[in-house]
């Protein structure tokens, strides 16, 4: 189980810099939710902790984000080990072309080679259980992850990520391609594996963000204005930039 | 940039502000009416009660629409929380008006058991109280509403002076006094039950400029 220290958090693409002296904790078994217009630097934050910035090309980072005691931001880190431990589910579920099986057991023969059978198997049923699909699928695992509906898509995608044992979920608008029943279910599901999991979730939508977190960040130009209990950001901020977010003012 | 919402507040506002003037007009004719024997002033409390029962549940329902339509956040949400809850507060201070207006009117039925004096001390506490806190609503001004609550006070030693003499004087002394000073004693109690909602009104109001909750807890007062 793992929270993220950020302090003093900066990074640029280019001569463009994303994010300005971040500095924040992301607690254990708690849903943080990262709110802010378009181009803020929400998702940026979010694709620092597993390292995902560094397919862009000309990104440069400085500052501490520790996870597990490790400062994951130095050139020392070993990114295989990071995103195994530090997941990240997309706003498009983007299954793999296989079956369910195999999109499940993916991440298993590439972080641990000579699984036997019973074990592989065993790893997906505790995977599809979690994100509550095993009744659903269990007669269908040789069946494509293609022909599943978005919301499994979306929940098969949780699962591939929770069969490599991973600390932390990242997650960048996992709802926005869903309908609201779907939604409400993965936010749902979002509860559970807060149980076990540290979840933070980027969104567009505020009223998710206050539905599902415990923790609200609210960034703006690249620098975290606020950070706090969700509770108190939605009904009583202390930055007039939040407020004037929150309720639709800003712009 | 201005938004719909900000359209909708406007006019829940002004209907918070109709109920507002009502309930203090209603205070106003029903001491008047005590003070003056005034019947018609009196009547005039109880008729326009139902008036103030309609606009009540007006703004209720407007408010529910605004959370459901809109769902409102910070500032907006506590406004409108706070406009659900004065607008209760004045529902209920008018209908303290017309249990006023009633028991003058009964008393007009009898000679006067003495001439007034704290009584209208006590209603004048009340309606500056009540002046000052939908003052502090329009103004957004904690300060002024703090200065509300802390008038409670004054509010219950008035009351106390009213009901000492009221008993002492005449309930203990002359059983014949019996009806028209408890008359006066509810009338006492009914001004400080008012002052008591007023109080609500500006604790409310506190919560809704500074978020902070002062009700029940009179330290978050300093």
């Amino acid at each position: 189980m793992a929270d993220i220290k950020v302090d003093n958090l900066n990074l640029w693409y280019g001569d463009f810099q994303a994010l300005i002296n971040v500095k924040a904790h992301f607690g254990e078994r708690k849903i943080t939710a990262m709110i802010g217009p378009s181009g803020c630097g929400k998702s940026t934050l979010l694709r620092v902790f597993n390292r995902m910035n560094d397919l862009i090309e000309g990104v440069r980072v400085k500052g501490e984000v520790v996870i597990d005691a490790e400062n994951i931001v130095s050139d020392k880190t070993d990114l295989v080990q990071l995103r195994k431990k530090v997941g990240m589910v997309f706003q498009r579920p983007n299954p793999f072309p296989l079956s369910i099986y195999e999109n499940i057991v993916f991440g298993q023969k590439v972080h641990s080679e000579g699984l036997n059978r019973a074990k592989l198997d065993e790893i997906v049923e505790d995977s599809l259980k979690s994100v509550l699909l095993w009744d659903e699928l269990k007669d269908k695992l040789k069946k494509s992850a293609l022909s599943l509906s978005l919301e499994q898509k979306q929940r098969l995608c949780v699962a591939r990520l929770i069969a490599v044992r991973p600390e932390i979920l990242l997650m960048d608008e996992p709802c926005s391609t869903l309908d609201p029943q779907a939604t409400s279910r993965i936010e749902e599901l979002m509860r559970e594996l807060k149980n076990n999991y540290t979840i933070i979730i980027v969104t567009h939508n505020m009223q998710q963000a206050a539905r599902v977190s415990d923790d609200t960040g609210f960034m703006l130009l690249g620098e975290l204005v606020e950070f706090g209990k969700t509770q108190d950001i939605f009904t009583s901020p202390k930055d007039k930039r939040t407020e004037d977010y929150i309720t639709g003012r800003y712009g | 940039m201005l938004r719909h919402l900000d359209e909708e507040l406007k006019e829940l506002h002004k209907d918070i502000l109709r109920m507002a003037v009502f309930a203090q007009e209603s205070i106003f004719k029903s001491i008047e009416s005590l003070k003056n024997r005034d019947k018609y002033l009196a009547q005039d409390v109880i008729n326009t009660d139902k008036k103030i029962d309609d606009l009540e549940l007006a703004i209720d329902e407007k408010c529910i629409d605004l959370i459901a339509l809109y769902q409102p956040m910070a500032g907006d949400l506590r406004y409108i929380a706070t406009g659900m809850k004065i607008n209760a507060e004045l529902e209920r201070i008018a209908d303290i008006a017309v249990d006023i207006a009633q028991r003058s009117l009964e008393l007009m039925e009898k000679p006067l058991l003495k001439p007034l004096v704290d009584i209208p001390k006590l209603s004048q506490v009340s309606q500056d109280m009540v002046r000052d806190a939908i003052d502090a609503f329009i103004k957004r001004d904690a300060q002024l509403a703090r200065k509300v609550v802390l008038a409670d006070a004054q509010a219950d030693r008035l009351r106390n002076l009213v009901q000492d003499e009221l008993i002492n004087e005449y309930l203990a002394r002359d059983p014949k006094t019996a009806e028209r000073a408890v008359a006066l004693l509810l009338i006492a109690r009914y001004l400080e039950r008012i002052c008591d909602h007023t109080t609500n009104i500006a604790e409310d109001v506190i919560y809704m400029v500074e978020a902070k909750v002062v009700k029940h807890h009179p330290e978050e007062l300093e």
